[in-house]
Order: structure tokens, then C-alpha cells, then sequence
């Protein structure tokens, strides 16, 4: 059981290490349009999404997202596909699989574990 | 799932034509993709009464939803369109059939024109506010869109839905701003209301009525066709803005305050969203009341209308009422109009008068971040501040629905829906306020907006269905009917527009089997049921 639990966070680690080190510039870039037009309006300075996130992190982590340095892909598109609180989850025609790429990637670009 | 009533094959083979249409990538199947199409603020959520799709489909042009239309009814497919999908609250993207599929219109996303000269816009589904908005800044035009408190949705939608805004109140009411509509029939033929059916007529957007009967209505809140496009007049963007606000001091002067409002709205004295207010009770958008006021409001002898709280009120010099009215114009004239407005309140002893914000326009920067956004035509979603996680709020739930009953537009119905709705709340152990104002989205009636909030916790979403449905039951035995509500109350509230034997709800039905014999558009919509499941689901 151990085994196979090493050998999960294995293929994750490898596969944030690919997301992250796969990211190009054009990408990232094309990230932050997703993020300007789809998130920016909820998750902007003092905006509800940056202040719920204020309100649950008690400083320990920036409210904003774009400040983060802990975001990794996989948790980005979790909460862009299920949903948190009353943030509704996105569907495909609205962000697209490969939008979402980007958008994680654009998320994840402060977070120097994945460099 | 298969939608109810079709077999596998005829599923299947659908599926294949839907994907020939509008391309494989554009029709959902997987179960991780479909469940994007659940309402996130489904009061059923995670119960086997939960209305789910089977599948999506997402056409990118109205060629597209012809010919889906035309499979649909082939195989007699119940399809469930949506615009944007973002009607929370109200049912957000899942169909009210559960095993419908939904008709995702999000890629029609196009800006088909908007005037400057007409001070009008024609949109398509997918279009939302946010972006007509972005599309009229990048091009500076002096346009104002009438948004929503979100705006991510659509204007297609939202209209459609009748839903409301904040700015003059001919573009307040989002469906009578509308101008003309291009809708795909159930056997995917293509209509065009008002001028739009004049070949070559350049009017579309300028005349609604056209010729002959005015069929518009009969596709909003119905099941009747697929809206592919719409028009709408905008609002040129005004020289000014202005507010003041009056106050009156008793109990029973909110009666003769609404009337005077009523007089300055219905002549156009006034003319942006009005906000009623009670200094002495506290509430939304006011300081909380006074404990002391608390207390008196909790004793069981005591409430609004009591002779201890009129007593503490007329001691402190506090109001019992305030309603700040609002204009929109050229500088001069609307500073004179609120001159007329202190005017006609003060026959009300004890009238007192503050002036509030006045805003040259456009808004300078500082302005803007101050301002509520959507009273100038901006675009946001700072309203999710309501329900979202912050400070005041630390235990958010997972969403809401709305119970929103119109009442008349008076002070003594307002009194009343009070005594009512108090009642109710202590007999159901709802979180209603001690006492609530209504909402003014519409010139001539009022509307109460109570949020019910939604968990992922079976036993208390139940318990709230329960109760939604006895406020509908006891609000329509005042006469007071929902405006609008999330799929799983819509039976419920049309069975309350019950005259002469459910004369309308019979006429919707005669209609729905007339331009929709098989019953494939949005099932059970606004409680309009095809023949073949009329009865058993209501």
C-alpha cells in the first residue's frame, strides 16, 4: 500500500514538474488573458473571491490569487471544474481544457517548487 | 442516462448526427463534462431528485441549432437551451427534465452590431454583459447597458428570464427594453419578430410590433422556441447623477412616502432605481438597529407597528422611513427636479431632506471603485459579497435561491407582506429579517427578494424546499405570486395563476402543443409540460 502511495506521488510530482516546466512564455500569457477575462472580475483587489480567500487564510496566504506561490496546476483546475462555496464550476465552452491549461500555468508561475 | 422515453439507439444515433452538426468536440457525453452542466445551486443537490442532463450539445451558429433542432425532433430528444448558464439561483444550466440535453449557446457569442446613433444593440446568446460592456468601452461609445447585479450573464437570458437592472426604468426591466428576436422553432424553422420579419426593413431594433400579433412575450419564461438573437435599446449615457434622500418620522408615513414616490417615478420626476430604508430599524445597506430596538422587536407583544417603538423612535428623533430617489440627466434639470421632490414629500409632517451623491459623468477613476457599479451601467460581481466567505461571514453556504413574490406597489402592502412573512419565518424557522422593504426593480409594483440558502446538507435543503413552498402557497393567498423561480418550484408557482380553472396554464398548453408537438423544448419549463408528460409531473 505504501509502495503504491509512493509510487502515486511520484507520477504527480512528475506531472506538475511537466506542467510546470512545459509552460512557455505564450502560454503563460495566454493564462493571464483567461485569468483577466474569466477571474479578475470576482478575484480582483478587494473583490468577494480575493476577500473569501483573506477570510480563510488569516495572512497566512495572499488573497489574491495572482500572489500566490503555492498554486499548482492540479488545484487550480480543481476548483475551476467543481466549484467552492458559491463559486459555481465552469464549463467547457466557457473555459476551455486548453484555457485551463494555461490558466494553471499562469497561476503556477510564482511557485518556485515546480521550477 | 437517457433522456426519458428514447432508447439507446436512438440516443446514440442522435448523438453521432448532433456531432455532424455541430463537430465531435462540441458534444458532451462524459459524465466529468456533463456534470458541468448541474446547478451549482441546486436545492436538490446530490439527491436522486436532482435535474441532470444527458448530454450537451454547443452549437457556434443558428445554421447549427437548426439542424439539432432538426435531430431533436427526429428522434423526439428533449433539449434544454441555455445562454450563458448563469442564472443562479433561478436554475443556473440544468434542465428541468432531468435526462434532457442541454443546448449550450455559450459560443454564439457574437456583437452583431451596436448603435450609437439608435443607442441599441443586437446580441447573440452567449454574449454577456461583461462583454457587450468591454465591446461598447473599447470603442468609447456613450452607451450605457442596464446590467444585472452579476454580470456574467447574458442580456439574452437574463430578459428572457425577466430579469432586472438599475438604470432608467425603460431599460430597467430587461425584457421591455428589448427590440426584435430571431428564434428556431422546434422543427428547426427560423422566425423573426417585429421589423426583423420585413425583409430589408432596417428598423428591427427601432419598431417592436411589426406587424400583426406581438409574439415576443411567448418566448420568455416558456418552451416555445430557441432565441438564436436579440436586440435591445441602451441607454445614452447621461450628462449627470443625482440622489437625495427623504425622511419621515411615524410608522403610518410610509404609506403617503410611497405614494408621492409612486407620483414622481410614474411622471418621470424621478428616473433611476429608488431604495427604501428604515433609519430606526436598520437593515440592508444601514446600520443595524439599536439594541434596545432589538429588544422591543423580540418581545411578543411587540413588532414594527408597536406603540413602545414609535414611543423610543419620536424620543431619539430617529425616522421610522427613508427612501432615497435617484436621477439620471443634464446637471441643471435634475438638481430641480429634486427640488420639485422635496417639494411633494413635504406635505409629509416632519419631512426631512439630505442631499446625497451627485456625479458628473463619466466617472472619474476614485468614482468608480466607490460606486454601486451596476446604478451606472457597470458590469460586476462584487454582489457575491453577499454569500461569499468574508469576515461577516465566515461560514458561507454553498448558494442560494431566491423567493420573490411581487406585491402591490404600496405602503400598506408592504405593512402587510411584513405581518405575513414575519409570521411565516417564526412558523418555519426561516432566517427572514424581523422586517424587509422591498425591492423597486419595477415602476409599478414592488417585489420582496428573500435569499434561501442552499447547502450540500440533505436534511436542511429539504426542509428549505419545504418552506419555499408554503411562502408560495401563503404568499398567493395574499395575492402575491413569484415573479420568476428555480425550476424546482416552477409547478408550484404556476399552480398558484390558477383563474378560471387554470385558464393560462391550459392556453400555454394548447400553444406548447401547437408549435411544439413533441414536446422536445425545455420539458416542464415555467410549468409547461408536453402532452405526453402533461400530469405526471406537476
Amino acid at each position: 500500500m505504501k509502495r503504491i502511495g509512493t509510487c502515486l506521488l511520484t507520477m504527480v510530482c512528475l506531472a506538475l514538474a511537466g506542467s510546470a516546466f512545459g509552460a512557455d512564455d505564450a502560454t503563460i500569457q495566454k493564462g493571464e488573458k483567461v485569468f483577466d477575462y474569466w477571474c479578475a472580475t470576482c478575484h480582483g483587489p478587494h473583490l468577494p473571491g480575493t476577500v473569501a480567500l483573506e477570510t480563510k487564510y488569516k495572512g497566512a496566504k495572499p488573497g489574491l490569487l495572482t500572489e500566490r506561490t503555492d498554486l499548482i496546476p492540479p488545484v487550480t483546475k480543481t476548483f475551476v471544474r467543481k466549484g467552492v462555496s458559491v463559486m459555481p464550476f465552469f464549463r467547457k465552452t466557457e473555459i476551455s481544457d486548453a484555457d485551463l491549461d494555461a490558466l494553471a500555468a499562469y497561476l503556477a508561475r510564482n511557485n518556485k517548487t515546480n521550477r | 442516462m437517457l433522456p426519458p422515453g428514447v432508447n439507446s439507439k436512438d440516443f446514440s444515433d442522435a448523438l453521432k448526427q448532433f456531432e455532424s452538426a455541430v463537430g465531435k468536440e462540441w458534444v458532451f457525453t462524459s459524465d466529468e463534462d456533463v456534470a458541468l452542466y448541474r446547478d451549482a445551486y441546486s436545492p436538490f443537490w446530490g439527491e436522486p431528485e436532482e435535474r441532470v442532463a444527458s448530454a450537451a450539445v454547443a452549437p457556434d451558429k443558428v445554421e447549427e441549432v437548426q439542424a439539432v433542432m432538426k435531430i431533436a425532433n427526429q428522434y423526439k430528444i428533449p433539449v434544454y437551451p441555455i445562454s450563458t448558464g448563469k442564472n443562479l439561483g433561478y436554475g443556473g444550466s440544468a434542465p428541468n427534465l432531468s435526462g434532457s440535453v442541454v443546448l449550450d449557446l455559450k459560443r454564439m457569442n457574437r456583437i452583431l452590431d451596436v448603435s450609437e446613433r439608435n443607442h441599441s444593440a443586437l446580441v447573440e446568446p452567449g454574449v454577456s454583459y461583461f462583454d457587450l460592456y468591454r465591446y461598447i468601452q473599447e470603442r468609447k461609445l456613450k452607451l450605457w447597458v442596464d446590467v444585472p447585479d452579476p454580470g456574467w450573464g447574458s442580456p439574452v437570458g437574463n430578459s428572457l428570464d425577466h430579469g432586472g437592472g438599475y438604470l432608467q426604468p425603460m431599460y430597467r426591466n430587461h425584457f421591455d427594453s428589448h427590440c426584435g428576436m430571431e428564434v428556431v422553432l422546434a422543427n428547426g424553422d427560423l422566425v423573426r419578430t417585429g421589423m426583423g420579419a420585413m425583409p430589408g426593413a432596417n428598423t428591427w431594433q427601432q419598431y417592436k410590433f411589426g406587424f400583426g400579433p406581438w409574439i415576443d412575450g411567448m418566448f420568455s419564461q416558456s418552451n416555445f422556441g430557441v432565441v438564436t438573437k436579440m436586440g435591445f435599446w441602451l441607454m445614452p449615457e447621461p450628462d449627470a447623477y443625482l440622489t437625495g434622500t427623504v425622511t419621515v418620522p411615524k410608522y403610518e408615513d410610509l404609506i403617503p412616502m410611497v405614494d408621492i414616490l409612486t407620483f414622481l417615478e410614474n411622471s418621470g420626476v424621478s428616473n433611476g432605481m429608488p431604495g427604501l430604508g428604515s433609519p430606526i430599524l436598520g437593515g440592508f445597506m444601514m446600520p443595524p438597529p439599536a439594541p434596545e430596538v432589538t429588544a422591543m422587536l423580540a418581545k411578543p407583544d411587540g413588532g414594527v407597528g408597536s406603540a413602545e417603538l414609535h414611543q423610543y423612535a419620536q424620543d431619539k428623533g430617529i425616522p421610522f422611513w427613508s427612501c432615497t430617489v435617484k436621477f439620471y440627466g443634464p446637471a441643471k434639470a435634475i438638481r430641480e427636479q429634486w427640488e420639485y421632490a422635496k417639494e411633494k414629500f413635504s406635505v409629509i409632517p416632519g419631512a426631512k431632506f439630505q442631499d446625497g451623491e451627485f456625479y458628473k459623468l463619466p466617472l472619474t477613476p476614485d468614482q468608480f471603485d466607490k460606486v454601486h457599479k451596476p446604478e451606472f451601467g457597470l458590469p460586476s460581481l462584487e454582489t457575491f459579497s453577499i454569500g461569499a466567505r468574508s469576515p461577516i461571514n465566515p461560514t458561507p453556504t454553498n448558494g442560494h435561491i431566491w423567493f420573490s413574490p411581487i406585491i402591490p406597489r404600496t405602503g400598506e402592502a408592504v405593512l402587510e407582506a411584513n405581518k405575513v412573512f414575519s409570521q411565516a419565518a417564526r412558523d418555519f424557522g426561516l432566517p427572514i429579517l424581523s422586517f424587509s422593504l422591498p425591492s423597486t426593480y419595477w415602476m409599478r409594483a414592488f417585489i420582496f427578494i428573500f435569499g434561501f440558502p442552499i447547502t450540500h446538507d440533505v436534511a436542511t435543503n429539504k426542509k428549505n424546499r419545504e418552506s419555499f413552498k408554503q411562502l408560495v402557497r401563503i404568499a398567493a393567498e395574499h395575492g402575491w405570486g413569484e415573479y420568476r423561480t428555480a425550476p424546482a418550484f416552477q409547478d408550484a408557482v404556476m399552480d398558484t395563476y390558477s383563474f378560471n380553472n387554470h385558464a393560462l396554464r391550459r392556453f400555454h398548453e394548447t400553444v406548447k402543443d401547437a408549435v411544439d408537438p413533441n414536446g422536445i423544448i425545455s420539458a416542464g419549463r415555467y410549468g409547461i409540460w408536453p402532452k405526453h408528460l402533461r400530469g405526471t409531473k406537476a
